[in-house]
C-alpha cells in the first residue's frame, strides 16, 4: 500500500521536455503557474488547458499516469468545489433552502477553480514526471544559489534533498518489516475504531524513529569515510548544460503569456 | 615491501557519559604491507570494528597510548585526514545506510566529487568502477531496486572510484544472503589479486577468513593469534576457548586425529581433506 505512493515517480522516456534544462524547467514551471492564475475568464483558461494538453503530449508521459497524480488531490478538489457552490451568494439564485443558496456564479466559480487545481496539479507533476530527483536536487542547488550572499548554506539544503528522497523507499521497507515484526508479536493493527488504530501506530513510530536514527549515524560515518566535508572544494560530476532545446521551451512560454494577455484582454465577457 | 597501515602499540577506549573509560582495543601492534590480503577475526565485541576504525582516522588512539601510520602519515595529523581517508576506503555491514544518492552512478561519483576531481575525469572513474564490480549495466538503476549483493557492489565501487590503496571491509557480508555473499566476495578476491588493492576483512565467518593470506584473531581487544590460515587453524583448542569456531573441514579432522587418524595440522579445505584422506 505504502509503496503506491508516487511522491516525484520519474517517468523514464527521451522526450523534448525531459531534454529542457532542470534548472529553466523549474522557472518554467513557476511562470506557467503565475500565467494559470491570470485567467480570468473560460475562453483564457480553455487556452492555457490546451497549451497543457499539449505540453503533456509532448512529454510522452501517459495521460494514465497522469491521472494517477490527479486521483490523489480528487477530495480536495470536491471540497473545495463545495464549499464554494454553497457560499457563494452572488449571481442568479438556482436553488435555495434555509440558509444555504446555490447560484449560477456559485457554480460557475467552483468549475473554475476545480479546473484551475487540476491544471496546477498536471504541469507541477509533469516537472517531477520528466526530471530525475539528482537533476532535481541539483537544479535547486543552483537556483537558489544566490542565497549564499545571505549565508544560507545552499549545499546542505540540496544534500538534505536527496538523502530525503533518497531514504523514502528504505524507510517504507522498514516501516513493512516492523508492521511484520509487531504483528508476529500479536499487535492488531486492523480492528478497532480510529482512536485504537491511531494508538497502534506508536510500537511501529517508535523502533522506526530508533532505527532512522541509527541509520542516519551509520551514513554520517559513511559520508566521511568518503570524504565528504560540505560543498566546499566539490566538483560535480553531472555539468547542467542549456542546449536549443531550452530556448524553443522559453518561446514557448512566452507566446503562452502572450496570447493570455490579448485573451483576457478580448473575452473579458466570459469573466468570472 | 612498503607498510600501508602500521600500528605500534594501539590502545583506544571509549568514554562514556560520566568519564569512565571502556577499553575497546589493547597494545596493537601490526604491520599491514602494500597489495596484503588480511582478515580480521573475533566475535561481538572483540574490538574488531574499533581496529577498522582506527585504520581511516574516524578513531584516534588515546593519547601517548601508540600511533597509527597510514601511508607514511600519522592519523593525528588532521591536515592530512582527508589523504587518508581517500588512500584508505572502508566499506560497511549495511548497504543501505551507505549509499547516498538515489541513482547508483551519482552514488560512486560521490567520492571523486568531494575531492574536488575533474568531472571528465569523475566520469571515466565512475565507469571504470562500475565495470570492475559488474554493476555497469545497473548504472542508471536506483539503489532501493537492487538486490543486497549489488548494493554492496555499488559501495565497493564507490569506494574504488576513489582510487586507494587499501580497502576494509566491516563486517561487509553479514547481512547478505548466501548468494550476494558470494558475488561480494569474490570481487574482494579480484580487487586484491588483479588490481592489487590491499584487503582487510574484518568478519566472523570461518570460511571468508580462509581465502586471506594471513588471519588476525582478536579478543576482548587484544590481538591472540597471527599467521597464515593453516598456522592459525592447527589451534584449534584455543580457537574454541575464546569462542570461535574454526571450518568444518578442520574441525572433523581435528575430531579424527583424537580418534587415531593422521591428518596434518589446520586442514582448511574439502579438497585437502580428501587427498589427505586417500592415503
Amino acid at each position: 500500500m505504502l509503496k503506491d505512493i508516487t511522491l516525484g515517480q520519474y517517468y523514464p522516456v527521451k522526450s523534448v521536455i525531459h531534454r529542457i534544462d532542470p534548472r529553466v524547467k523549474i522557472l518554467l514551471l513557476i511562470i506557467y503557474l503565475v500565467t494559470i492564475f491570470m485567467a480570468d475568464n473560460f475562453i483564457s483558461l480553455g487556452f492555457i488547458m490546451l497549451t497543457i494538453l499539449f505540453t503533456v503530449f509532448l512529454s510522452k508521459v501517459p495521460f494514465k499516469v497522469i491521472l494517477k497524480s490527479i486521483k490523489a488531490i480528487i477530495f480536495i478538489v470536491i471540497f473545495t468545489s463545495l464549499i464554494n457552490i454553497f457560499f457563494n451568494s452572488s449571481g442568479n439564485v438556482l436553488i435555495e433552502f434555509g440558509i444555504i443558496k446555490i447560484t449560477d456564479s456559485g457554480i460557475a466559480t467552483a468549475i473554475f477553480v476545480a479546473i484551475r487545481v487540476f491544471m496546477f496539479v498536471v504541469i507541477s507533476s509533469l516537472l517531477t514526471y520528466t526530471t530525475t530527483p539528482t537533476n532535481l536536487t541539483d537544479a535547486i542547488e543552483k537556483l537558489l544559489s544566490p542565497l549564499k550572499v545571505i549565508r544560507v548554506d545552499v549545499h546542505s539544503v540540496a544534500m538534505m534533498m536527496t538523502i530525503a528522497l533518497r531514504f523514502i523507499p528504505t524507510l517504507i521497507e522498514e516501516v513493512d518489516k516492523i508492521t511484520n515484526a509487531q504483528k508476529a508479536r500479536g499487535a492488531d493493527m486492523e480492528s478497532g475504531g480510529i482512536g485504537k488504530r491511531i494508538k497502534s501506530v506508536i510500537p511501529i513510530l517508535i523502533p522506526l524513529f530508533i532505527s532512522s536514527f541509527r541509520s542516519a549515524s551509520d551514513l554520517a560515518f559513511a559520508m566521511e569515510c568518503r570524504c565528504y566535508t560540505g560543498g566546499h572544494g566539490r566538483t560535480r560530476m553531472r555539468q547542467l548544460r542549456m542546449t536549443r532545446t531550452d530556448i524553443y521551451a522559453a518561446i514557448f512560454m512566452f507566446v503562452v503569456i502572450a496570447c493570455m494577455i490579448v485573451l483576457n484582454h478580448f473575452a473579458s465577457f466570459a469573466k468570472i | 615491501m612498503e607498510n600501508i597501515i602500521e600500528f605500534n602499540n594501539v590502545s583506544c577506549s571509549y568514554e562514556d557519559v560520566d568519564g569512565n573509560k571502556t577499553p575497546a582495543v589493547q597494545g596493537i601492534d601490526l604491520r599491514i604491507k602494500k597489495g596484503d590480503y588480511i582478515a580480521v577475526l573475533g566475535h561481538n565485541g572483540s574490538g574488531k570494528s574499533t581496529f577498522a576504525k582506527l585504520c581511516n582516522a574516524i578513531l584516534l588512539p588515546d593519547e601517548n597510548m601508540g600511533t597509527v601510520i597510514v601511508n607514511g602519515i600519522n592519523t593525528v595529523n588532521d591536515e592530512q585526514i582527508f589523504e587518508i581517508r581517500q588512500n584508505v576506503g572502508m566499506v560497511f555491514q549495511n548497504p543501505d545506510n551507505q549509499i547516498v544518492a538515489t541513482i547508483v552512478e551519482d552514488d560512486v561519483a560521490f567520492g571523486p566529487e568531494n575531492i574536488g576531481i575533474e568531472p571528465s575525469e569523475i566520469r571515466r572513474r565512475v565507469d571504470d568502477a562500475l565495470t570492475k564490480v559488474g554493476m555497469y549495466e545497473y548504472r542508471m538503476s536506483e539503489p532501493h531496486k537492487l538486490s543486497g549483493g549489488q548494493k554492496q557492489r555499488v559501495a565497493i565501487a564507490g569506494i574504488i572510484a576513489m582510487q586507494p590503496n587499501c580497502i576494509i571491509f566491516d563486517e561487509s557480508t553479514s547481512m547478505l544472503d548466501p548468494k550476494g555473499r558470494q558475488e561480494v566476495l569474490s570481487t574482494i578476491d579480484y580487487l586484491n589479486q588483479e588490481l592489487g588493492i590491499t584487503v582487510v576483512l574484518i568478519t566472523h565467518y570461518m570460511d571468508e577468513a580462509v581465502r586471506a593470506k594471513e588471519i588476525v584473531v582478536m579478543n576482548n581487544g587484544e590481538v591472540i593469534l597471527k599467521g597464515t590460515p593453516r598456522e592459525i587453524f592447527s589451534n584449534v583448542e584455543k580457537l574454541k576457548l575464546i569462542g570461535l569456531d574454526v571450518p568444518q573441514v578442520t574441525e572433523i579432522a581435528f575430531e579424527l586425529n583424537k580418534h587415531g587418524f593422521n591428518f596434518s595440522e589446520g586442514i582448511l579445505t574439502i579438497d585437502d581433506f580428501i587427498r589427505e584422506f586417500k592415503i
